[in-house]
Parts: C-alpha cells; structure tokens; sequence
C-alpha cells in the first residue's frame, strides 16, 4: 500500500504531515511512503533527509494525489492556487487522513463525496484512553500554548524571570493564563520554566490541582458552579457567573503583565473575557495573546492572524501558533498519524474498523457516503462515573491529566450513611421477638444490634494501610470466645461438657495471645519517614 | 464477687474493644488502641473467672497452654505469612464456638424450659452452624494460602445447589433437634455438623487464590457472628458485643474488597469468579505489538535520570521477599532528593493491607505509602513508575476494554507515567487470566525475572553508578 504526502499549499502553513523519522516509521508499518517534492522544506526537512529514510520523491502534487492509496495531510484540501481544487487530484476510492472540521466545511465534504473519497479527520478523534497516541489536536494544543508564551516574550520589552544584578533589581513579569486545558497548562509551564509569577483560571474548579502542579496560582471565584460540561468540556455559565468572572479579570488585567487566554465552549463563538476597558487599564508594554482568535477571539480587540498595538498594549492574534513551530509540529502530527495507521491494521492488515471506537469517531465518510456524525454509542455501565479524558481545543486540558477517579474513593460514603433498611428490619425483629420471646432474649438482641452498629461505625474509619492489623486484633478480639469456654467448665471433671469447654478455652486463648501479640509486633514496624514510632 | 461488679468489667472490656478498634484508624493510636483491646480481654477474663463456680484449674491450665502456644506463634512467624496465621487462627475461633456449642448442650447445669429451652437450642444450633462453616472454611483457605490446596477454585457441577441443599437439611435438622428431651438432639447437632463443616470446605474450595483477602476477611466476619451467637447462647452480653464488633469489622473489609474489584458480594462469597458466568475471559481482542524489554542497568539509569517515582507492589514482591532491597534503593534515592512514593491497591497481595505490613516490616516509612485514591491522579507527572510482582491490578483494559472481565474494576494508572517498568517472571497472564496491554505499552518496559533477583540488581546497579 501506497501512503503520500502532498505539500501543504495553504498560506503560511509550515508543517508537513510526515518527517524522515515518521517516515520510517510509515515503512516499519509496511507502508510505501510518496512525498511530494519540497514538501517538507519549510518545516527545514530536506528531501534527500526523506529520501534516506526510504521514502521515494514525486515531482508534483498531482502524481502523489493520484498515486496512492492513503494521502496523509495537515490541513483540509484547498483551492490550488491558479485553478483546480486538490480534492480533484485524489484518486477514485482513495483514503485521506487529515483535519477536516467538517461542520465547518460542508462544500469539501460534498467534493470529497463525487471522489468516493474515505476520509478521516484527526479533529474528530474521540477523547478516550486508548486515542491519547493520535490526539492530533492536543498535540497541537500544547505546541500553541508554548508558543504563545514564545511569542508574548518576544514582544514584552522586560525578563520573564526576575533578577538581581548589580546595576539594580528587575521585577519578574506576572502572566494570567486563562483557561487551562492542554495549550494553557503547556502555557502556564513554558512561562513558569522563563521565570515568571504565573496565575491561571479555569471555570472548571477540578482542574485546580493541574494549574497547581503546573506551578501555578490557581485564581479563585468565589463563587459555586461547576463548568464541567459534557466529556469534560467547559460549558457556557450562568449570567452571574460571568459577572464575577469578569470582575476579576478587570481586577487582574490591572496587575498582570502578560494575559495569555485559551476559553473555548465547543460549538459556539469564543467568550469575550477580555473587554476594551480592561485591555486599557493595563500597563503600557503589556502583551495579550489571544489563542481563541481563530473563533472570535476572547480579546473584544483581536484581529485575527494579526499583531496590532492599541494604547500600548500588544494584541497578538495569530492563527497559526503550531505552524510557527513546524519541525516539531510535524514530528508530533505525523507520530499521530502513524498510530492511527498502525491501528487500523498498517498496511498488511488495512480495514476499516466500524466497531473500532476511535477509527468509527474519526471516519467522516466511507467510499463517498458520509457517516458524521458517528452514531452516539451507549457505554455500559461507565466504571462509577470516571471522567475520562476530557478536554476542549486549546481549552482542554491535557489526556493525561486527570482528576482522580471517584470510583476509589470507596470508604467516603458508607461512613455517613449507614442504609436505613437493616436497621428497620432490626427494629423490626426486635418488636416481633418481644411478642413470643423471653425478655431477656430481647434485651441481647437489642444490645446485638447496638454492637453492630457501633461496630460498622468505627471500624470505617480505620486506614487501609492498617487492615492487616486491623484483622489480627479482631482476630484476638474474637478470642473472646473463650470466655464461652470459662462458663462451661465449672462442671465435674471428665464431664464432656468440661472437656470440651476446656479445649474450646486453650483453642481460644492461643487466639487471644496469637492476635495481640503478632499485631504488636505488626504496628511497631510502622514509622513515619522521620522515624517516630507510631503510637506513644 | 457479685455479678454487679461483674457486669460493670464487662462494661469496660466492651468499651476498650470499641475503643481498641477506634485506635486502629490511624497509625499512631494503633499500638495504645491494641493495648486497650489486651486490657479488655484481661479484665473479661478476671471478670469471668469470678462468677463460675469450680474448674479454676482446669481453666488456667487451658488459659496458660494456650497462651504460650498463641506467644510462640505470633513470635516465629514470618510478615510474609500473615495471612496464613490469621486464617489459621479463625479456624480456632470457628471450633471453638463448635466446642462451646456443644459443651453448652451437654453442660450438666441448663435447665430451661418452654420458649426459653427452644430459643436457646436454636441459638446453640447456630453458633455450631456459623463456627463449623468458620472452621473448615478457615482451615481450606490456610490451605491455599500456605499452597498446599490448589489456590484453583474448584467448580463442581450445580455447586449452588448443592449449597442451597446442605443449608436446607441443617434447617431441616434443627427441628428433631429441638424437639428431642434432655441430650437426645445430639445426633442432629452431630449431623447438621458434619454437613456444615463440608458446606465450609466447598465454599472456599470455589474460590481462587486473588480473592483470598476477600475470603479472609469473610471468615473474620464469620469468626465474630459466631462468637456473638454464642454470647446468646450463653446469655452473656460481652460476647454478644465484641462478636458483633469483629462481626461488622469483617463484614466492613469484605465490603471494601468487594469494591475494589468492582464485585458483588455474593458472587464471591458463593465462589467461581470470573470462570463459568459471565463472558468468557479474553474474550476481547489480543493486545499486541512489541514487548520492550529492558536490563537492570538501564532500569538504574531512568531511576537517577528521574524526579520522581512510584513503586506499585504486588503478590511477586510478597512472594519473592523483595521489599527490603527495595527499601535500599529507596532510600538512595531519597537521599538524591527524588520523590518517591508506594502506592498500594487495595486488593495487592492475599489479605487486606498486606502490602502496608511488608512495607512496614521493610522499614518503609508510612507516610509515603499511599492508597490507590490518593495517589492515582500523581502519575502523569510520575517521571517512574516501578511495578514490581503486580498485574491485574495496573491492567488498564479495567478501564477501557467494556469486554474485559475485570471491565470497571479500580486500577492504579501507571500507564500515565512517563515510563512505567514492570518486573515480571515471563509473560503469563495474572490471576484473571487475561491479558495485559500494560505490558505492550509503549511507554512500558519489561524487567523481566525474579522480583527479588531484579531488585536486588536494580539496588547494585544503583551503588555502580554512584561509586
């Protein structure tokens, strides 16, 4: 099987869908590799460099379009300049893997259509485990949210990182990282590693240990709304949320020296979090990097793809912050390519996989008919409630970082609530024995019935790491049988019943000693790591 | 000593049991909580031999062989062996309530009457049915665990049935037993016995080895009803709390192993996980691709590259005894300045907490041994994460693969980690029998042979590079 790598005609775009080292990777795959002739040059990779890596060099575009089985691209199929549309160079019953949005794009699925066209778009991947290795889009995410701290910085006229020196003291800059899904924690790091104090917000108050462990201050709203939307996305939030919100990024604009905002809802215009006003309380030389441009902007002022100065301030606007670093976005994007093909079988197993989650998420459109949306599919019995996963473009928060799973948090709940149903059935049983039974059957049962709720209640408590002692002692306690023992052997000697009664006393007291002493020995073992013995 | 005087002891001794148990929470009230449990067994004991009338020899004779026994026992064994020794000592809680039943049946001096004469045949009729299950129970899982019973669980044909069917003729037997004058029961207590004790055997010959610490701490649980039930039998309200205490405390344990792999009760208690019902194991698709195997040294160089490690034991570092080469190399590590932490599933090893008490034993300090929840949202910024001797428990198929057995199941994440080592004798599949796609990760590496012999290697790898 055939994959080609067309050059990217799009304008200003730098990456290219395959590198020499995805390129043997390809190969390894069973893959023959086609790229077109200087199709890496802007991302500096050399065509002798694809060459050495075993993959062959087509002339033009029309013969890699057409010559192959599969065409591995970045962006979606464009108008070529001075006539034709590349859709038309793709062979009958081809594949292309590739960004689509097509919700954006309902033209280019229709051309696509009359070239019986297989199409896979990497921007339609779903968010589950198993897809981290070919998320296209968080690995573009993080690229954005390094280079937009790259780029903030080239424009700041001061260091990131404060200093001493001996002409004097320079502050270190303050940035504001709004929204902290994957390109804004690769923002909040990037500015974190250059020195600066860096502050974040998320309206999703579960991503604050990551902004945290990121190095970060996490902002806090004092205010009680969870943005977690569906699949982990932000979702829009209630009026009075907004306002508190924007109170405090008119409070922040005023002391912050960068503002770098990532807030993007899924399916709507970015927000507009940052309004003229707050743009003009800041201090001359500050600068704003909107990664939300291409969707509106969350900068009232940003042009999009444009850098403009507006009363001092510096609005960078810029669409293409993953293009900016091409060598590495291109390495990223191919490696996700290269796991998407190595998932679909490679080239000796090549099918596509209708009950594959991830190949199903991705396929928009098999030998012309369209299939996206793909069906909702019913999970079963999703494991208690995990979030798996979750994240929205650049206002997503990375596949590996996660909250911790609810799901182990096993001794949170009984702990409160003991179920009402045995205790009335006790209650119950208790009133029904009361009927026939002696009294003092009921009293026992009654004080039964106490112990073993007292008993359920503390016995929650106790520490996991401590549930083998945990076990000895009630092992020993439980040698308290012994005691049953005691009461039968007053009898005559070489009565049965004194016998018995005897054994049951020795049985039970090697319990009692056993217990207690291996738990001795068990909880001395314990220290902290600044080596107090546990318990004095 | 008058019996006021007598109850208010077993006050006391009910009251320091509970408070025994509460000290257990926490680690450092551990030691003075199992101090309170001994004062109150002492005083129950001096309570008790206050009020009966005669055998004082004969009781601390009994009181004093055991005691030495229990002493040298608790003495001699090895951490490792932990949950041996408790299943072992269940079974002696189980016949003794047997022991009791039956002394309580024969004993010279009950002259009851009436409801009273029934009530208290029933209550004897089943502190002998719960500590005979206890007993045989206990002993076949000392069995599997020791290795001298195949850990296999043993399925026979229509095994629910044949349960259902012993429980249905002890029931059945109760009623001659009951109605018989004087003595003249014994047979049926004799019978129903018998059949109570094969009905323990075959509960816990049908379940497998990995859920042994749900089946022990089952048997705890059952070891207190039976000791409570005797409290009934014998009208003593001392026996009837701390029963109810042990009772619950096991139940509780079940309870959260249960939850841990993500199984109903039932389906362990009645045995056969993950054989017969169900789907069928591996039934999902193979995972594949290449195995990365890796050597001790170049384990030793991600080690000093790295800020920070987790290591995930399991049943093969119990097995193996590696845990104190791996406090060594922890400690050297430390010493560097890298992060470094434990963190334990609920369910590693054969008996709840068992890996808390190698690690203690070890000289880990506690305080970086972590819980599965309080440590599993750390490893995508774990630079190493090292698993030694586990493997169900990091198999992330739990997660992601609906067709897996163990589907749903709460597992450590270790795959997040930047790399993940797993140290493992070959590449068999682990309890449940299925497979790993931990182990074809691409960011997992295979150390593969003897936990111990791998650690021990990792730890001189580490002084190599050094010096």
């Amino acid at each position: 099987m055939k994959v080609g790598i067309p050059r990217e005609i799009g304008l200003g775009e730098r990456r290219v869908a395959a590198t020499p080292e995805t390129t043997r990777r390809l190969i390894l795959l069973g893959f023959e590799v086609v790229i077109e002739a200087g199709a890496g040059e802007l991302a500096s990779f050399q065509d002798a460099d694809y060459e050495a890596a075993g993959a062959s060099i087509a002339p033009d575009a029309a013969s890699v379009w057409s010559g192959v089985d599969v065409v591995l691209k970045v962006r979606p199929p464009e108008a070529i300049e001075g006539g034709g549309h590349e859709v038309e160079l793709l062979r009958e019953g081809a594949a292309l893997i590739c960004f689509v949005w097509p919700s954006k794009n309902p033209e280019l699925l229709a051309m696509l259509s009359t070239r019986k066209a297989t199409v896979l778009a990497m921007d339609q991947i779903p968010r589950i485990t198993r897809a981290q290795k070919m998320d296209a889009l968080s690995s573009m995410a993080n690229i954005a949210g390094y280079r937009a701290v790259i780029e903030a910085a080239s424009f700041f006229g001061r260091f990131f990182t404060g200093q001493m020196t001996a002409a004097g003291k320079v502050p270190p800059a303050k940035v504001l990282v709004i929204g902290a899904g994957v390109a804004g924690l690769a923002a909040i790091g990037a500015a974190r590693s250059l020195g600066a104090i860096v502050r974040a917000f998320d309206t999703r108050p579960g991503v604050k240990e990551q902004i945290e462990s990121m190095g970060a201050e996490f902002l806090d709203l004092d205010f009680e709304e969870d943005a977690a939307g569906e699949g982990g996305y932000a979702k829009e939030m209630s009026p009075a949320f907004i306002a508190a919100e924007m109170a405090l990024f008119a409070e922040q604009a005023r002391d912050v020296d960068i503002i770098i905002t990532t807030a993007l809802i899924p399916g709507r215009p970015a927000p507009v979090l940052i309004t003229p006003e707050m743009v003009e309380s800041m201090r001359k030389g500050s600068v704003i990097v909107d990664l939300a441009a291409e969707n509106g902007g969350n900068c009232a002022l940003t042009q999009p793809g444009k850098v403009q100065a507006h009363r001092g301030v510096t609005i960078i606007g810029y669409v293409d912050l993953p293009s900016r670093l091409a060598p590495t976005a291109s390495q990223l994007y191919g490696a996700n390519l290269c796991h998407m093909l190595a998932d679909m079988g490679g080239a000796k197993a090549w099918h596509i996989d209708m009950e594959d989650e991830v190949v199903r998420g991705a396929l928009i459109m098999k030998d012309g008919e369209i299939t996206w949306p793909p069906p909702r599919r019913e999970k079963p019995a999703e494991p208690a409630a995990q979030p798996r996963s979750p994240s929205s473009r650049p206002g997503a928060r990375p596949a590996s970082v996660r909250p911790a799973p609810k799901a182990a948090d096993h001794h949170a709940a009984p702990r409160v609530a003991v179920p009402a149903w045995p205790l009335l059935t006790a209650a119950c049983a208790i009133a029904a024995a009361s009927h026939f039974a002696p009294s003092g059957f009921v009293a026992h049962l009654t004080v039964f019935v106490l112990a073993c709720f007292v008993g359920w209640q503390v016995v929650w408590n106790v520490t996991p790491a401590l549930h083998t002692p945990l076990m000895s002692v009630t092992n020993a306690v439980s040698g308290i049988i012994l005691i049953g023992g005691m009461l039968k052997v007053s009898g005559p000697i070489g009565h049965p019943a004194t016998i018995i009664a005897a054994v049951a006393i020795l049985l039970a007291a090697i319990n009692v000693a056993g217990g207690f002493l291996v738990t001795q020995r068990m909880l001395k073992m314990f220290i902290r790591s600044d080596g107090d013995k546990g318990g004095h | 000593m008058s019996s006021g005087l007598v109850t208010g002891l077993y006050l006391v001794a009910g009251i320091l049991f509970i408070r025994s148990l509460g000290g257990l929470s926490r680690q450092d009230t551990a030691q003075r909580g199992n101090l309170y449990g001994m004062i109150g067994m002492v005083l129950a004991v001096l309570g008790t031999a206050a009020i009966i009338t005669g055998g004082h020899a004969v009781m601390m004779g009994a009181l004093v062989g055991g005691g030495v026994v229990g002493a040298v026992l608790a003495q001699r064994v090895a951490m490792t062996s932990m949950p041996e020794l408790v299943a072992i000592l269940h079974s002696f809680v189980g016949l003794a309530a047997v022991l009791v039943g039956f002394a309580a049946y024969l004993s010279p001096d009950a002259h009851l009457t009436g409801a009273e004469k029934i009530i208290h045949e029933v209550e004897i009729f089943l502190g002998v049915l719960v500590g005979a299950v206890t007993f045989t129970g206990s002993v076949v899982a000392f069995g599997k665990l020791r290795g001298s019973i195949s850990s296999k669980p043993l399925l026979l044909p229509a095994r629910h049935l044949v349960n259902a069917t012993m429980i249905a003729v002890s029931a059945l037997l109760l009623v001659p037993f009951v109605q018989g004058p004087g003595t003249s029961g014994l047979w049926a207590l004799g019978v129903m016995t018998a059949i109570a004790s094969v009905l323990g055997v075959h509960l816990v010959m049908a379940i497998g080895g990995a859920d042994m610490p749900v089946v022990v701490s089952l048997l705890n649980s059952y070891s207190g009803w039976a000791a409570a039930a005797a409290g009934f039998m014998l009208q003593n309200d001392l026996l009837i709390i701390t029963g109810a205490l042990v009772g619950s405390s096991g139940a509780i344990l079940s309870i959260i192993m249960c939850r841990a792999m993500n199984r109903s009760i039932l389906s362990v208690v009645f045995g056969g996980f993950g054989t017969a019902e169900g789907a069928a194991p591996a039934a999902g698709a193979k995972p594949s691709g290449d195995v990365k195997s890796t050597d001790v040294a170049g384990v030793a160089k991600l080690l000093l590259e790295a800020k920070s490690v987790i290591v995930v034991p399991g049943y093969g570092m119990a097995v193996a005894q590696a845990q104190h080469p791996l406090y060594e190399v922890a400690t050297l590590l430390r010493k560097r300045g890298t992060t470094m932490r434990f963190a334990i599933h609920p369910v590693a090893g054969r008996l709840p907490g068992h890996m808390n008490v190698l690690l203690a034993e070890a000289k880990v300090p506690y305080d970086i041994v972590l819980e599965m929840d309080e440590i599993n949202q750390d490893f995508p910024a774990t630079d190493v994460v090292l698993v030694i001797g586990a493997n169900d428990i990091v198999n992330p198929s739990a997660q992601d693969d609906v067709s897996s057995p163990i589907y749903g199941m709460p597992v450590l994440e270790v795959w997040k980690a930047k790399t993940t080592i797993v140290t493992k004798r070959g590449m068999a599949a682990g309890y449940a029998g299925i497979d790993n796609p931990l182990f074809f990760h691409e960011r997992t590496q295979m150390l593969f042979g003897d936990a111990k012999k791998s650690v021990d290697g990792i730890l001189g790898a580490l002084k190599a590079e050094l010096g």
